[in-house]
């Protein structure tokens, strides 16, 4: 009986009740600290000078062209010149805040039916805005103008495309039947069905301008990719020569103060021309270096000291 | 219900005129000759409540409980304002958290209440049995009322509170023991009604009580029995006549008794209820910081709206033509608009104030509590047990001590009584072989003296014979027999105080043996062998006010002699004055040898002062009202004119590793005041024995002896220590002023010499007034936490007024572990729970406080900063999951883990080093220095985290596809950032990594992963929108996303890191570094940041606290000057004197 007591209440002599689980404590000592310190600065400098080269080799061409009239100087510029780059336009819009939060494409209003109450599709204010302007690049060789063919596909994320976005089912064998019932946003030219007329597979929901705009920017100054120069003879990059842009013009920006950019780059590995990483990278790396350094100096000098006190 | 109604009766005492002051209760529900009507009165039937629930209002009133808590009702009122109000956020975000810790607490305690149901019900369905209409009839427990008459038998509890009618032992008497109520395990005696019938159901009587009152030990009533023809006959009925509820019956074949309170109105019941809660420190600075972090939420929501409504009124912004405002939006009030966008963003933020917090907080505490019972070291193989915790609420107060208030007897003693000598008037007997020299020499002369003496301290107890075995002897003729037979060693005695059984053992060794009680009679062995009976006619019971008791007894040959014992300072005054020199002068060195001593006296009454004491005493018995002071009054007066016959002195041993103990506490910076209701000599003695006081501590005296002396040491002042004696007469004066005298001014007086003495005695205490004194220091100035340490019921007050009251499992029952927060076995063990656990768990506590202010600021200051970047328009800048998540499940194990598990500083070296427990004093790393530390320290990695990630997007292709991120991946960089970087930092935090560390953090982390990719791996269908979908995936194939997360946290613990690396590590063999606080908050100035304007900023405000920290700690240095005590000390001193001397001549003459 006693001995039962006993045993019930003496507490378990375990590591983890008595609170001597067996633990590491890390020390740093310098023997450590300043070979790491080293090491990280030395790979971040490394990796520095990588992306920095890597962004300065990535070419960009950019113009604002924002409310051009057409007796403007730079209407019919003869833009691009010592061009020798696989290209990727991008559009650039600034100050429109696409993130507003009424901006949902869930809660559609006031965007969600028209006057005599037809649902919109696709509806909300992000889709309605959708930017509109388009783009034509011809090059010029000996006065005459040949068009660089612009590839629109593959712009926007493969899962957006494949899978996250679907169409209705055709009704009779016929796209635009399935619409039928709704009609088009108020800003859009053409309802849905009829956004790409030369490729049937770039329409209703999955047309590619449409999902690149429906994944909305984080920043009201922004960029989107609108087409890639991957073909014909200007697969591997734009010769150098003389360029003109010709711009259908559609999307009102001045008067919430907006510009627009239309942007000619090339990208590499680390995506587009980015300065800030590389010169982080080399910034923090020379940091540590640096501090490795005075670390060592300041353990030279104080160790002496250490030993003398503990002698 | 019943208990209701005495509530409501104790709070409207002096109002409601509907209040009896006493009640009637007819035995057996018989009507009385008397009493012109019989109204059988109502009272509350036996059934005992103690569960707070039923099953039909659980959850309405578990609810309103729960939402009466402060942040409770704020996270309802958020979740409300996101439920009606169209926020950004939904509902879900800060409603599941909510719901989450409703419905942990509300299980908790629905779980605790069901304990509390079964126990009620095995309670209130034990069968007992009833004497009705003289049958036996048995019942359930909770159908016994008022009046009915109950068996008892051997070994069971009393069902409810019973006046004693019948014993099945012939001298009418019972033995009970109260262990389960106040822990005394030894047998009380009770008594019977004197002459009720031996029929009980012949039985007609009335008994007229006091109503229901929670004191134990105190029961007022009087009995009216009533006889054919005849008047009624008066009993009085004292506590001796009442059994409580709870209590067990032992040595006693079976017992009939009364019911006079029954279920609530129980003594045990009422005992039970409200007891205080206890806050601790950490709690008020969590208040504090809360208060804080509500303004900055405030401010920010502020901030938003204003900013809101400047840039719309600017010119295209109010409603650009891609985003038009819906048809309700143009309708509603601009103000009201304005209000609900207030609302919007006060929910978009309102995670800067941590739900789960209280959470994990309350599960630190409670789990960490389990260490403390754990503990091996605190397990003591004696009594076995450990260490009990009643409150896990105050773990981390044990490391914020910096009074002790600690009890002598028991407690600083063993009260492991021995009797080491005596005195007979002047020549003392020695244990240790002088006995022979001395009675040899004075045995002709004092022999006669000698022997009165030692059967004094035979006859002048309430010590009880233990009977032997726990079969008892059921005829104590035989038992008496039995007894006699034993070897003399082998006797055992049962008292409530350890000194009686010294003495009557003491006794023992002289050659006269204490037999027993027996039917009013006590039988003494003489050196003779002879049996001598005395009859026992009164006994004037030991209270602490009179400080001694006394027995009136006769002998055979008919004399009636009083004898008394008790401390010096109550007999002196009450004996011949020509006596008292010659015992006094033993007495006092005696005392400072740390025995405790007692002195004796005795007196012969004559038959008629006989008959005047013993009527007196019998009225004051009977007394309704004030019977206590009637007493109080008979006593005196008849312990008057007495005869000194002797002294004695019984030594109470140190506890072990006492002196150590202190020494440490000392040494920690603890103040330790000993209270104590004894002798200051003996007082002084055990405090210089436990090293409170050294050899060159000065003590500064205030007791009526130095007042008495009227000359005043000289002190030097080249001392550092001081130490400060006051007794109970002089306190009392400092503490109740007499009117005219300027009452505050000297109690501050007093306060300020106590706060600069390192040791402080307070001697002659009564147990109210210690816990005055700890009232005192707990309200000065600066509100120390203090901490008191007591075994005895005399200190319960005391232990219920300190922030942390620990009770010992001593010898003196079980109150003080009772009323306790923490008990345990011995005082040694005080040392590890305050040096070594108090210590870890406010480092821990504090931390996980800190930590969570700080990861929530930081967590939600990116969503601030993105309010500037999207228009106002309350747009989150995480996934709703992310949000909802953060505090939950990605950042909350490691913490727990860390709060539970950390060790600074091993234990060893906080055991060995005491000072470090110096370092947390004063609340110090929850003070406002480390708060704007942490604070800073979160905005910084805010700012990193999201700047760091719009340079990025200045440019969004950050793929080598030329493909675009959006919000959500913005966002969910971030998020990354900000879930590595505050693990990370705990993980720098760290300094004792067990394999559970490694567990939670990398766990944690490696769970942040995976849950991301399923979590935007698959198409929810019960989402509106599929917002992250892919987008972690798609984050981690850019590789500049992957090298931004790399740079910005290392970025963000840059400072940390080299923090840890300049601090200096507490190893068994670094010595101690100036500034080794957690964090030091020299270190920083080597560091240098690439973001010169955030780190400017930093940088400032860091050097700014860190000089304000030297100046404040130089300041404090300074202050602290040595002649202050002795200047105040003469001023108290001669205002005391003036008053003391003048009321002791007042007294005496």
């Amino acid at each position: 009986m006693k001995n039962e007591g006993e045993a019930a209440k003496r507490p378990d002599n375990t590591a983890f009740t008595q609170q001597r689980l067996p633990a590491w404590q890390p020390i740093l000592s310098a023997g450590i600290v300043i070979p790491s310190f080293l090491l990280i600065g030395l790979a971040f400098i490394g990796i520095g000078i990588g992306l920095f080269l890597t962004s300065q080799t990535i070419q960009v061409w950019e113009m604002d062209y924002t409310g051009f009239e057409k007796d403007s100087p730079c209407f019919r510029c003869t833009i691009l010149s010592n061009q020798n780059c696989t290209c990727e336009v991008t559009f650039s819009l600034s100050t429109l805040f696409s993130v507003k939060s009424s901006y949902f494409p869930s809660d559609c209003s006031p965007y969600a039916y028209d006057s005599e109450k037809n649902p919109i599709v696709p509806c909300g204010a992000i889709a309605n805005s959708i930017f509109n302007d388009t783009f034509e690049l011809y090059q010029i060789i000996n006065g005459t103008k040949k068009q660089v063919p612009l590839d629109g596909k593959g712009i926007s994320w493969w899962t957006d495309y494949n899978i996250k976005y679907r169409n209705p089912s055709s009704v009779n064998s016929s796209f635009a039947k399935s619409f039928d019932g709704t009609v088009k946003p108020i800003n859009w030219p053409k309802p849905a069905y009829e956004l790409d007329l030369t490729d049937p597979n770039n329409n209703g929901f999955l047309n590619q301008d449409f999902l690149v705009w429906m994944r909305r920017a984080a920043l009201p100054q922004f960029r989107k990719l609108y087409r890639r120069i991957t073909d014909g003879d200007y697969a591997a990059g734009l010769p150098a020569g003389n360029y003109s842009l010709k711009v259908h013009y559609n999307y009102p920006v001045l008067s919430f103060d907006g510009r627009k950019k239309v942007v000619f780059s090339n990208v590499s590995w680390m995506g587009g021309k980015n300065d800030f990483l590389g010169i982080a990278y080399l910034v923090v790396g020379s940091l540590c270096v640096v501090m490795s350094v005075v670390m060592l100096v300041v353990y030279a000098k104080f160790k002496f000291s250490d030993d003398d006190d503990d002698a | 219900s019943c208990c209701n109604r005495f509530r409501t009766e104790s709070i409207s005492c002096g109002g409601d005129e509907k209040r009896v002051d006493s009640r009637t209760i007819y035995v057996g529900h018989r009507p009385c000759p008397d009493t012109e009507a019989f109204i059988p009165s109502k009272f509350c039937d036996n059934r005992i409540v103690s569960s707070k629930y039923t099953v039909w209002n659980f959850l309405p009133k578990n609810l309103f409980e729960q939402f009466r808590r402060i942040a409770n009702f704020y996270f309802l009122i958020i979740f409300l304002v996101q439920v009606i109000v169209d926020t950004p956020t939904s509902p879900v975000t800060s409603g599941l958290p909510l719901f989450f810790v409703i419905t942990v607490t509300a299980i908790k305690q629905g779980y605790e209440d069901w304990l509390r149901h079964k126990a009620d019900k095995e309670v209130n369905k034990y069968p007992v049995t009833v004497l009705e209409d003289g049958r036996s009839v048995k019942k359930e427990s909770e159908k016994i009322k008022v009046g009915d008459v109950v068996e008892v038998v051997e070994d069971e509890t009393f069902p409810c509170d019973l006046i004693l009618l019948q014993s099945s032992r012939e001298d009418g008497t019972c033995f009970v023991t109260t262990a389960s109520l106040d822990g005394e395990s030894n047998h009380k005696t009770h008594y019977t009604v004197p002459d009720t019938e031996k029929d009980l159901q012949a039985l007609t009587a009335t008994i007229e009580c006091e109503q229901p009152q929670p004191d134990l030990y105190k029961f007022v009533g009087r009995m009216h029995i009533y006889k054919q023809e005849q008047e009624p006959a008066v009993r009085s009925l004292g506590p001796e006549n009442l059994l409580l509820k709870g209590a067990t019956l032992k040595n006693t074949k079976k017992i009939y008794g009364v019911a006079v309170y029954t279920g609530m109105e129980t003594k045990m019941a009422l005992n039970y209820q409200g007891k205080s809660q206890k806050r601790s420190a950490v709690e008020k600075s969590i208040n504090a910081f809360l208060l804080v972090y509500l303004c900055i939420l405030i401010s920010k929501a502020v901030v938003c709206t204003t900013l809101k409504y400047v840039w719309q009124s600017k010119e295209g912004q109010d409603e650009p033509w891609y985003n038009q405002k819906t048809q309700k939006e143009k309708d509603s009030n601009m103000y009201l608009k304005m209000f609900t966008d207030f609302l919007s963003f006060m929910v978009l933020f309102n995670f800067i104030i941590p739900v789960s917090m209280y959470v994990t907080v309350e599960m630190q505490k409670f789990l960490g509590s389990f260490f403390i019972t754990w503990d091996k070291d605190f397990f003591d193989p004696e009594i076995q047990e450990g260490a009990l915790v009643n409150t896990s609420d105050l773990n981390e107060e044990l490391g914020q001590v910096e009074y002790v208030f600690t009890d002598k007897t028991g407690t600083l003693t063993q009260n492991n009584m021995e009797f080491i000598e005596c005195c007979i008037d002047v020549h003392i007997i020695c244990m240790l072989g002088f006995m022979c020299h001395f009675v040899c020499l004075f045995i002709s002369i004092y022999q006669e003296k000698e022997e009165l003496f030692l059967r004094a301290l035979c006859l002048c107890h309430t010590v009880q014979v233990k009977e032997a075995g726990s079969e008892v002897l059921a005829d104590q003729v035989d038992g008496i027999d039995g007894l006699l037979l034993q070897p003399e060693e082998e006797r055992g005695f049962i008292a409530s105080s350890p000194d009686e059984i010294a003495l009557v053992k003491g006794a023992m060794k002289y050659g006269f043996t204490f037999l027993g009680l027996e039917s009013k009679s006590m039988k003494i062995k003489n050196r003779q062998n002879d049996i001598e009976e005395y009859k026992l006619l009164h006994v004037l019971n030991f209270d602490p006010v009179r400080r001694r008791m006394s027995v009136i007894v006769q002998t055979t040959s008919g004399e009636t002699l009083l004898f008394c014992k008790g401390a010096d300072s109550s007999i002196f005054p009450r004996v011949r004055p020509e006596e008292v020199d010659r015992i006094r002068m033993h007495v006092e060195r005696n005392a400072t040898e740390g025995y405790r001593t007692l002195c004796v006296a005795y007196k012969q009454l004559s038959a008629e002062e006989y008959a005047m004491a013993d009527t007196g005493l019998r009225e004051a018995r009977l007394a309704l009202q004030d019977r206590e002071e009637k007493l109080m009054a008979m006593y005196n007066q008849v312990e008057m004119g007495m005869s000194l016959i002797g002294a004695t002195a019984v030594e109470d041993r140190l506890q072990e590793e006492a002196a150590e103990t202190m020494e440490a506490l000392q040494g920690a910076g603890m103040k330790v005041w000993v209270l104590t209701g004894d002798k200051m000599e003996t007082a002084k003695s055990t405090c210089y024995a436990c090293r409170l006081f050294q050899r060159g501590t000065e003590l500064l005296e205030l007791t009526v002896r130095t007042l008495e002396d009227e000359r005043l040491k000289s002190w030097s002042t080249a001392n550092q220590d001081y130490g400060f004696i006051i007794d109970g007469a002089t306190l009392s004066l400092v503490m109740n002023p007499p009117r005219d005298a300027d009452a505050s001014q000297y109690k501050s007086l007093f306060l300020q010499i106590c706060q600069n003495c390192t040791a402080v005695l307070c001697c002659r205490m009564a147990p109210l007034q210690k816990a005055q004194i700890v009232k005192m220091v707990k309200n000065s100035k600066g509100s120390p936490i203090t901490l008191s340490i007591g075994d005895g019921a005399n200190d319960v007050s005391m232990i219920l007024e300190a922030h942390v009251g620990i009770g010992i499992k001593g010898k003196e029952g079980r109150q003080a572990v009772r009323n306790s927060d923490y008990a345990v076995p011995k005082l040694k063990h005080l040392k590890k729970l305050l040096l070594a656990h108090g210590h870890l768990y406010y480092v821990r506590i504090a931390h996980l406080v800190q930590y969570f202010f700080y990861k929530n600021l930081c967590f939600i200051l990116p969503q601030f900063l993105y309010q500037f970047f999207c228009g106002y328009s309350q747009q989150p800048l995480y996934d709703a999951a992310y949000l909802t998540m953060y505090n939950i499940c990605f950042t909350s194990m490691p913490i727990l883990a860390y709060s539970l598990l950390e060790q600074h500083t091993s234990i060893e070296i906080l055991l060995d080093n005491a000072a470090l427990y110096r370092e947390i004093a004063n609340n110090a790393m929850l003070r406002w220095h480390p708060f704007l530390y942490w604070t800073v320290l979160g905005i910084f990695q805010g700012l990193m985290f999201f700047f760091g990630v719009r340079f990025l997007f200045s440019n969004p292709a950050l793929q080598d596809n030329g493909q675009v991120f959006g919000n959500w991946s913005y966002g969910t960089i971030v998020f990354t950032v900000l879930v590595f970087t505050v693990t990370l930092k705990l993980a720098l935090d760290t300094r004792h990594w067990t394999w559970i560390n490694h567990f939670v953090i990398w766990g944690s982390l490696a769970f942040y992963v995976f849950f991301s990719f399923f979590w935007g791996g698959i198409i929810w269908p019960f989402l509106k929108q599929q917002r992250l979908y892919f987008v972690f995936a798609n984050m981690l194939s850019s590789v500049s996303a992957w090298l931004v997360i790399i740079i910005l946290i290392l970025l963000s613990l840059l400072p940390e890191i080299l923090l840890v690396v300049l601090r200096k590590p507490r190893g068994p063999h670094s010595r101690q570094v100036y500034f080794s606080l957690p964090f030091p908050l020299l270190s920083l100035n080597s560091s240098f940041l690439p973001y010169p304007s955030y780190f400017l900023i930093f940088s400032l405000i860091y050097i700014l606290f860190c000089s304000s920290f030297i100046l404040h700690h130089v300041l404090t240095r300074c202050d602290v000057t040595q002649s202050q005590p002795i200047t105040r000390y003469l001023k108290l001193y001669s205002y005391v004197k003036q008053w003391l001397v003048s009321l002791l001549v007042a007294g005496l003459h």
